[in-house]
């Protein structure tokens, strides 16, 4: 049986990809990379917001993506939790709202308590009636966080969950979503371009650039790996011997 | 005061507003997020009607809804009478004149809404269908309500397709707009003063309560 998240993308355009990635269940694997390196891509590629041309992406058992088999299942129908750079909360919606509307799988009756439950998990207990604009970035962050895990995610994918918030306010997230971490069982990807961020939140990271993985292995490896170094932290130049 | 005349104008507005909205909506929302290689005439298509003199399009209209168009030709057909000169003609021109005034505050206003809202509700396991009836239309409803306020101010006061498709018959085709002009034609300034009076307020109504309230859903989605 195939356990966690499997996947391998090809194309060579208009985005380049050739990547081969597994992740298991209860493991945070962090996709980092120079800009334009494909790591959002991936992401949308997983949640089924970007078809890409040739590839496979199974989950547990199930297969969401195979052009093999002509298997491509839409977004709403993927088991997933996507926590967007900006956060996507519905603007017209209470904090309570936008987590209970990622409930349709469960009863009705059972949605604003789950939805409170996940609210307190995620420390805004008080805020459920706030709408977004009236939330602070570290807050709405947070929704955002709910909303994904409402979803009973089968996978859980953070696109750069600290790029919005200032820098309090990500040490202060970072600690939590390390906490929050301990109880997911299930495979979780963050993008991010910040190696430290990454390796702070992530058990194994996954470098990319132009669309291919040139890295794979332990935060305390990418440091000392050379061709790692250089893509995130430019401390060799491209024409070095080492390179 | 001309009430049959009032009475044919409110229910053309109505109607084609009741039209326009679920044919507005399938159209914006099309132009606004699919990928339409001929996107550029489609709209251009639907612009036509605002910058073409209303005689003009009233002309072809006419032509096409004559009894030896094809169009004319399969309506008698189907129920029995011509579509020139009817309320059925009139309504089908109302629904074409007011393309451009349905469909462009509704699509400005999907075109505003940021893409990830849409692919966040997607992702939040909503099908496309409650996508549009939960996340799309509130955040868009401004826009949907502006363009139909204008189309009802519109179709209440639109003169020249209604008179060329219509031919103003009392009771059936003859808006409030025709009977002011019938009414200025028999120097009974009284009736058209009444009568342009109330266009006046019906539009000034419809626009104001719309603005009102889009700055109302303003201020409470911040």
């Amino acid at each position: 049986m195939v356990e966690g998240l499997q996947l391998r993308l090809a194309q060579v355009g208009p985005i380049p990809l050739d990547i081969a990635l597994s992740c298991a269940p209860g493991e945070a694997v962090g996709v980092v990379g120079p800009s334009g390196a494909g790591k959002s891509t991936l992401l949308r590629a997983i949640a089924g917001l970007y078809r890409v041309r040739s590839g496979k992406i199974a989950v547990g058992t199930e297969t969401w993506f195979d052009t093999e088999t002509g298997v491509d299942l839409p977004a709403h129908r993927r088991a997933v939790g996507l926590v967007f750079q900006e956060h996507a909360l519905f603007p017209h919606l209470t904090a309570l709202a936008n987590v209970t509307i990622a409930m349709g799988h469960h009863p009705r009756a059972e949605r604003r308590d789950r939805a409170a439950g996940i609210l307190s998990r995620v420390h805004l207990s008080g805020l459920e009636h706030r709408k977004p604009h009236a939330l602070s970035g570290g807050q709405r962050q947070r929704v955002a966080i709910a909303r994904a895990l409402a979803r009973d995610p089968a996978v859980l994918l953070l696109d750069e969950p600290f790029s919005a918030v200032d820098r309090p306010t990500r040490a202060r997230l970072q600690a939590e979503l390390i906490a929050l971490r301990e109880g997911l069982l299930i495979p979780m990807l963050v993008v991010t371009h910040d190696l430290d961020d990454a390796a702070r939140l992530a058990d194994r990271l996954c470098v990319l650039d132009a669309g291919k993985v040139r890295f794979s292995g332990s935060p305390a490896a990418a440091y000392r790996d050379v061709v790692a170094r250089t893509l995130l932290l430019g401390d060799v130049a491209p024409g070095d011997p080492a390179f | 005061m001309d009430w049959q005349a009032l009475s044919v104008s409110l229910k053309l507005a109505a109607w084609t507003c009741g039209l326009l909205l679920p044919l507005g909506l399938i159209l914006s929302r099309a132009l606004a997020f699919r990928a339409i290689r001929a996107k550029a005439w489609v709209e251009a298509l639907v612009t036509i009607p605002l910058v073409l003199p209303p005689t003009v399009l009233g002309f072809y209209l006419l032509g096409a809804f004559a009894a030896h168009s094809p169009l004319g030709a399969a309506w008698i057909g189907l129920v029995g009478s011509p579509l020139a000169f009817s309320f059925e003609g009139l309504l089908l021109a109302s629904l074409i004149f007011n393309l451009p005034f349905a469909v462009q505050p509704m699509q400005r206003a999907f075109e505003a809404l940021p893409p990830d809202v849409r692919e966040a509700a997607w992702v939040s396991g909503l099908s496309g269908w409650r996508t549009f009836w939960r996340i799309e239309l509130p955040l868009a409803w401004p826009g949907v309500a502006s363009a139909l306020a204008l189309t009802f101010a519109h179709t209440m006061g639109e003169f020249g397709v209604v008179l060329m498709v219509g031919g103003s018959i009392p009771g059936e085709t003859r808006t409030l707009a025709l009977s002011v002009y019938d009414r200025v034609q028999a120097f009974d300034f009284a009736a058209a003063g009444q009568m342009s009076l109330t266009l006046l307020v019906v539009s000034v109504v419809a626009i104001g309560l719309v603005n009102g309230l889009s700055t109302a859903f303003g201020r409470r989605h911040g």
